[in-house]
């Protein structure tokens, strides 16, 4: 058990030491409880039906057959589906998403759900829902990104803009003594948590228990409260712990809605957990993107004009377009800046955030571009980022909270061996005859705050008890928040309990944008700071306390005592205090987001520099990532050990989208052909050696009381094009389609 | 038809009757044993999630039926601690970092004991890649996963060479 225990030594400080996971044991031991993990009595099965078709109608469902079969409880079709009190064709909330929970027999895409079935057991409800055995009346399916006519975007996801323009476009292309004009392509990418998403939902008259893994725990009561007629408070989520998110159990989707009506409809607790392969359809995934990017630089190679399209797949019912040319905005000088969006509806399941929206397609495409652009000047890719820094923010002018990016690039550079490289592709081979290419991009991502709110209370023993409904998907909640109260409460980590992932405790806000540990951590300091100040208050003046008369501005909080500023012989424990005053509990509480004002004075991001070493096969054309060296600047790190972890499993999704993923659509039926893990192929193991992740420190004063930025999704950013400029370096050829494919490489080296 | 099967889970004698020959070893542990640590992520024997010894070898159970597991000895990952005690691949998987959202750690680990014990893990980095990779990991723990097999296979005291297949 030594290696669970944190470093001896503190130096006073909680935040800024490498903790190991407090929810290490119970993840070790399998004493974690995940949503379908929970079994209460009475349960039921819920298996849902997908459709094998991407457009038309359910014509028949053979509803006898499947009830006749032992152990079938139930048969829910749209013949016999109880009402909701919220319309899932309606957008009735903020962040709502149209879905399918059989209001009628329409087909939008494969795999949306066209009936549910109720077993006693799940075997019975799994065969209950082949027996089904629907019939279809099918249209052609529309997919790809020519699948239908381009829309341009005004409003694009989370309300960003869709169009972006910063100066004088055409003047900037006209002034160019070198251009290119280059276009990408990006995949349909799946989010594929190794959790599929589940439910068990429980009924008690107009309450309703969800157990399920959730990115917003407090925001989702109202959106289940909607659709079920019940206020929020009747709503009660536990998620303490989510199989991986990566932005996709945010969002209430059709199976769910389904799972909980079912409950209600039968009065028992059902419990329904997707199949793989229904994860490709109703739970959002990454849109696939065409993009066009045109560059000019004038003599001196600082960028004219940075010119960015981007087209994106998105549902024939609702909107959600990758803001894919966004990803040009915030990072690169350049005289004029232009993001277009457009969109493109296909017979596919809404996109919806999947791990950096936006960025991580857009800075691939960037990324490349760049490269290429330094190539044509006949200048180092390093030297050309360096040459188009941007001192203050592109377009808007803005200077940045922090921006330690120049620090990333040199310091990333140096541990990689960067100066030694080759300025002509095709140069470096190991001693096995591997053609070795080096590359590089920039990530960026920008740096948000949501709203959470926390309480934080000083036990009479002189320990705390903090809450906040955040959520643990993996980055290490549960770790890094409990860190940032202890230090606000001023008490060492083991003398801090933290209450979290449960609807009925404060709001901690979302866990996305790389946002959460900013924002609920921001709460959680405001809350431990006013339960600190409220004792400092009491004993300051309690004429029986060492520390009276010291005012509460003279004292200081360490170690579950109070020590007079200046003087160590004055002090007194937190429990002495609470003792004198009565035993009772201390109770303060915090609140955290970012004013208008703070937002509107500085443009504020995590930057990160990323570099990559590949080696391919130069008959066979097999690649592989041999080394990647992420240096990234995200403000004040927490927690060192889980942001590294944090960071490498960003970067390991950049090899992921440079070399692996893509679901592949049927032309002819728009069904995905590889809907499993045999097919959709994600980096194993062995995939994965040589990887090393610097931080470098950045005190930011504007970002938030804190300092503290987010490094949950830039580690995808900078490393997709990076890795594409390796291969290029390798081997001469520019792949301009993602994910890079051996046949690809054939196909350029054979003609 | 009923099937009954003795089964010895963790330790434990298990008389088992099965209404269903269709369960398998996965479900029967999850659904109907109360040992949910293992866990579902493909319920196809590609992710590796589901991973437990059945008589000290690793396999996926969600690929086992049941039935046929007569007499079978099953350790899970509610079986591999000594009360308080975490067994060497576990405290090395928390030591090193070998997780974030915890969701495939029980068939990691499950993996790990298993390479470890056939004498395939050794202190040879890339062999342990190659041995882990049945095992996904889509937040991408892959380096704490290899750090932690090293060193447990270390401390286990296998890392003299050979005993390879």
């Amino acid at each position: 058990m030594s290696d669970t225990r944190p470093p001896a030594s503190r130096f006073g400080s909680n935040s800024g030491q490498s903790f190991t996971r407090r929810d290490g044991i119970a993840k070790v031991t399998g004493t974690a409880t995940f949503a379908a993990d929970n079994h209460p009595d009475g349960l039921l099965y819920a298996v849902y039906v997908p459709a094998t078709i991407a457009r038309g109608r359910v014509s028949h469902l053979d509803v006898a057959a499947a009830k006749a079969h032992p152990g079938v409880a139930e048969v829910i079709t749209p013949a016999n589906r109880p009402m909701l009190d919220g319309d899932p064709e309606s957008k009735g909330f903020m962040f709502a998403f149209r879905f399918e929970a059989l209001q009628d027999n329409t087909v939008r895409y494969a795999n949306q759900p066209i009936a549910l079935v109720l077993g006693e057991t799940l075997e019975a409800a799994t065969e209950g829902a082949r027996l089904l055995n629907p019939q279809y009346e099918a249209l052609p399916a529309r997919v790809g990104l020519n699948g239908d006519t381009p829309y341009k975007v005004e409003v694009g996801s989370f309300g960003r803009p869709g169009q972006t323009v910063y100066g004088d476009v055409a003047a900037g292309h006209a002034a160019a003594v070198q251009s290119v004009d280059l276009t990408y392509e990006t995949p349909e990418q799946y989010h594929n948590a190794m959790e599929t998403h589940a439910v068990v939902a429980e009924w008690q008259g107009d309450h309703v228990t969800l157990d399920m893994p959730n990115q917003a725990i407090v925001m989702s009561r109202g959106a289940y409260g909607y659709y079920f007629g019940i206020p929020p408070e009747n709503v009660l989520i536990r998620s303490p712990y989510l199989g991986g998110g990566f932005g996709s159990k945010a969002i209430p989707n059709g199976p769910t809605v389904l799972a909980i009506l079912a409950a209600r409809m039968t009065g028992r607790p059902v419990k329904l957990m997707l199949r793989r392969d229904q994860m490709f359809g109703p739970v959002g995934h990454r849109g696939a993107t065409r993009q066009r990017l045109r560059l000019g630089i004038d003599a001196g190679a600082k960028m004219t004009v940075l010119d960015h399209e981007s087209l994106a797949t998105t549902s024939t019912f609702d909107d959600f377009v990758e803001s894919a040319a966004n990803a040009s905005q915030g990072l690169y000088a350049a005289g004029a800046l232009r993001s277009a969006q457009y969109g493109v509806r296909v017979d596919a399941g809404t996109p919806g955030p999947m791990r950096a929206p936006g960025e991580a397609s857009g800075s691939a495409a960037l990324e490349c571009a760049i490269d290429e652009m330094a190539e044509k000047a006949g200048l180092d890719p390093l030297e050309f980022r360096l040459r188009n820094y941007a001192e203050t923010e592109p377009g808007t002018g803005l200077p940045y909270s922090s921006k330690a990016l120049r620090e990333c690039y040199l310091r990333g550079a140096e541990r990689f061996g960067w100066s030694k490289r080759p300025m002509q592709p095709g140069q470096m081979r190991d001693e096995a005859g591997m053609l070795v290419g080096w590359g590089m991009g920039t990530a960026l991502f920008h740096a948000p705050m949501f709203a959470a709110k926390a309480r934080a209370v000083l036990r009479p023993d002189g320990t705390g008890l903090v809450e906040t409904a955040a959520a643990d998907m993996g980055q290490g909640a549960w770790t890094a928040l409990a860190q940032i109260a202890a230090d606000s409460l001023g008490l060492p980590l083991d003398q801090v309990e933290f209450r979290s992932g449960s609807s009925d405790l404060p709001d901690g806000g979302v866990a996305g944008g790389s946002g959460h540990t900013a924002t609920a951590g921001g709460a959680l300091h405001a809350a431990g700071s006013d339960a600190v100040r409220r004792l400092a208050d009491i004993a300051t003046a309690d004429p029986a306390s060492p520390l009276f008369g010291a005012g509460n501005a003279g004292v200081t909080a360490r170690d579950g005592r109070f020590f007079v500023i200046d003087d160590d012989s004055r002090s007194e424990s937190y429990a002495d205090i609470i003792a004198r005053a009565g035993g009772t509990e201390v109770v303060g509480t915090g609140s955290a987001a970012r004013t208008p004002e703070d937002a509107g004075h500085h443009a504020m991001y995590s930057h990160g520099a990323v570099f990559a070493e590949v080696k391919v096969d130069p008959e066979l054309y097999q690649m592989r990532v041999t080394r990647l060296v992420g240096a990234f600047a995200a403000g004040r790190i927490i927690n060192p050990k889980l942001a590294e972890s944090q960071l490498m499993g960003g970067m390991i999704w950049g090899i992921s989208f440079a070399l692996h993923e893509e679901a592949r659509f049927d032309k002819r039926t728009g069904r995905i052909m590889n809907a499993d893990f045999a097919g959709y192929h994600i980096p194993v193991n062995a995939d994965v050696s040589g990887l090393e992740v610097i931080t470098i420190h950045e005190d930011d004063a504007h970002v938030n009381a804190l300092g503290i930025k987010g490094v949950g999704e830039i580690g995808v950013v900078g490393t997709v094009g990076a890795i594409g400029n390796a291969i290029r370096h390798a081997t001469g050829h520019r792949i301009r389609r993602f994910p890079i494919r051996i046949e690809d490489l054939l196909h350029a080296a054979l003609g | 038809m009923s099937f009954s099967i003795s089964l010895t889970v963790n330790g434990t004698p298990r008389e088992v009757t099965l209404e269903d020959a269709r369960v398998t070893l996965l479900d029967l542990l999850r659904e109907r044993l109360d040992l949910p640590g293992t866990k579902k992520g493909c319920d196809r024997g590609q992710c590796g999630a589901c991973t437990v010894l059945v008589n000290g070898r690793r396999i996926n159970s969600c690929l086992a039926l049941a039935v046929t597991l007569d007499g079978a000895e099953v350790t899970t990952i509610e079986g591999l601690a000594d009360g308080d005690h975490l067994h060497p691949v576990q405290a090395a998987f928390i030591a090193h970092d070998g997780f974030q959202c915890g969701y495939c750690t029980p068939g990691q680990i499950m993996s790990a004991v298993g390479l470890i014990a056939e004498g395939q893990a050794g202190c040879d980095a890339d062999r342990i890649r190659e041995g882990m990779s049945g095992n996904l990991c889509r937040c991408a723990a892959y380096h704490g996963i290899t750090e932690a097999v090293l060193d447990a296979s270390r401390r286990m005291g296998t890392d003299t060479e050979g005993a390879a297949a």
